[in-house]
């Protein structure tokens, strides 16, 4: 590993157990490869090579990779899927600190627009904070090997809605 | 009848039971396997990869079920629309229920002893869930 990969994430969420996706699709109508890339884009892969990509292997991702493959395969492509091991921990650990990078980024994306939003009015701040939820929701579900990104950003969109009103106290106050 | 599908069931198998029992054959019958080649010849298998009754142009398969056997009951529609998000979580459907009950049928899958009882123990729930979109689908709001 060079020193301008992504930083090591060490032994951290390493079990040595993948679920490897290995597809083909015909290069055209472009329609289901763009459907199939944005399906493992969500589920936040680890791209090994042209057609084949990984995630640490439990019920779920092995799960959505099978019916990947059945998809792949209506779409008039080939697709099957591995479980694996790599030959050796440094292997993992450096496709473990690609997928972290990469999560990282996009925590980091939450964490600046939260910061931007903080100077705008109420109602979108408060329009904000649900977008934002929302893809925290998405990033942890593909979050295998979670940075520290992950609890500054969690901590930015609480501050943000910190800032507003919660919905409920509305009818309270006007009672009151 | 008898009906096979994968070991350790989650949502879309949960849902599909519930569906096949309730509202296709109140006898059926479930085996559950962990290699496909070892579904039994008179069983009809679901959710498994590679047959008919499993998932089909980004439909889960209790929306393949539904179709396959022309089933039109909209309250069973809208459950397929909250299987479907907490089964694929593709944000096809608007379903704010799904991440609750995914979480829900995990937690439980962690602390019941097979699959039987999980079926058992959360076909109430499916009864409940399509009691409540009934009544709102009789009331054109959400009910209570």
């Amino acid at each position: 590993m060079t020193s301008t990969g992504p930083p090591d994430v060490g032994d951290a969420g390493l079990s040595g157990r993948w679920v490897l996706l290995a597809y083909r699709l015909p290069r055209e109508p472009s329609r289901p490869r763009i459907a199939v890339w944005r399906k493992l884009e969500r589920l936040g892969v680890a791209r090994l090579g042209d057609g084949l990509v990984a995630l640490p292997t439990d019920a779920r991702t092995r799960e959505h990779l099978d019916w990947l493959a059945d998809e792949i395969s209506e779409y008039g492509g080939t697709a099957t899927v591995w479980l694996a091991s790599p030959s050796t921990a440094g292997q993992e650990r450096h496709i473990a600190a690609t997928m972290r990078a990469a999560r990282a980024a996009e925590y980091q994306t939450v964490i600046t627009e939260a910061g931007v939003a903080a100077s705008a009015g109420e109602v979108e701040r408060a329009r904000v904070v649900r977008r934002l939820r929302g893809e925290l929701r998405r990033i942890a579900r593909r979050d295998f090997f979670p940075p520290p990104e992950r609890d500054r950003a969690r901590t930015a969109v609480q501050a943000l809605a910190d800032t507003v009103a919660p919905v409920d106290r509305e009818p309270e106050q006007e009672r009151a | 009848m008898r009906w096979a599908t994968r070991a350790s069931v989650h949502i879309d198998r949960v849902a599909c039971a519930w569906l096949i029992r309730r509202h296709l054959d109140p006898e059926a019958e479930f085996v559950f396997v962990d290699d496909p080649a070892t579904v039994p010849a008179d069983a009809i298998p679901f959710d498994m990869r590679g047959v008919d009754l499993g998932h089909h142009g980004g439909d889960c398969t209790f929306e393949t079920i539904l179709r396959r056997y022309e089933m039109a009951d909209p309250v069973l529609w809208k459950i397929a629309e909250i299987v479907h998000e907490a089964d694929l979580d593709d944000e096809r459907y608007d379903a704010p229920e799904a991440p609750g009950l995914d979480v829900m049928l995990r937690g439980l899958s962690m602390v019941l002893a097979d699959d039987h009882q999980m079926l058992e123990l959360t076909a109430p729930m499916f009864d409940g869930l399509y009691e409540y979109h009934r009544r709102g689908l009789l009331l054109d709001r959400p009910p209570a």
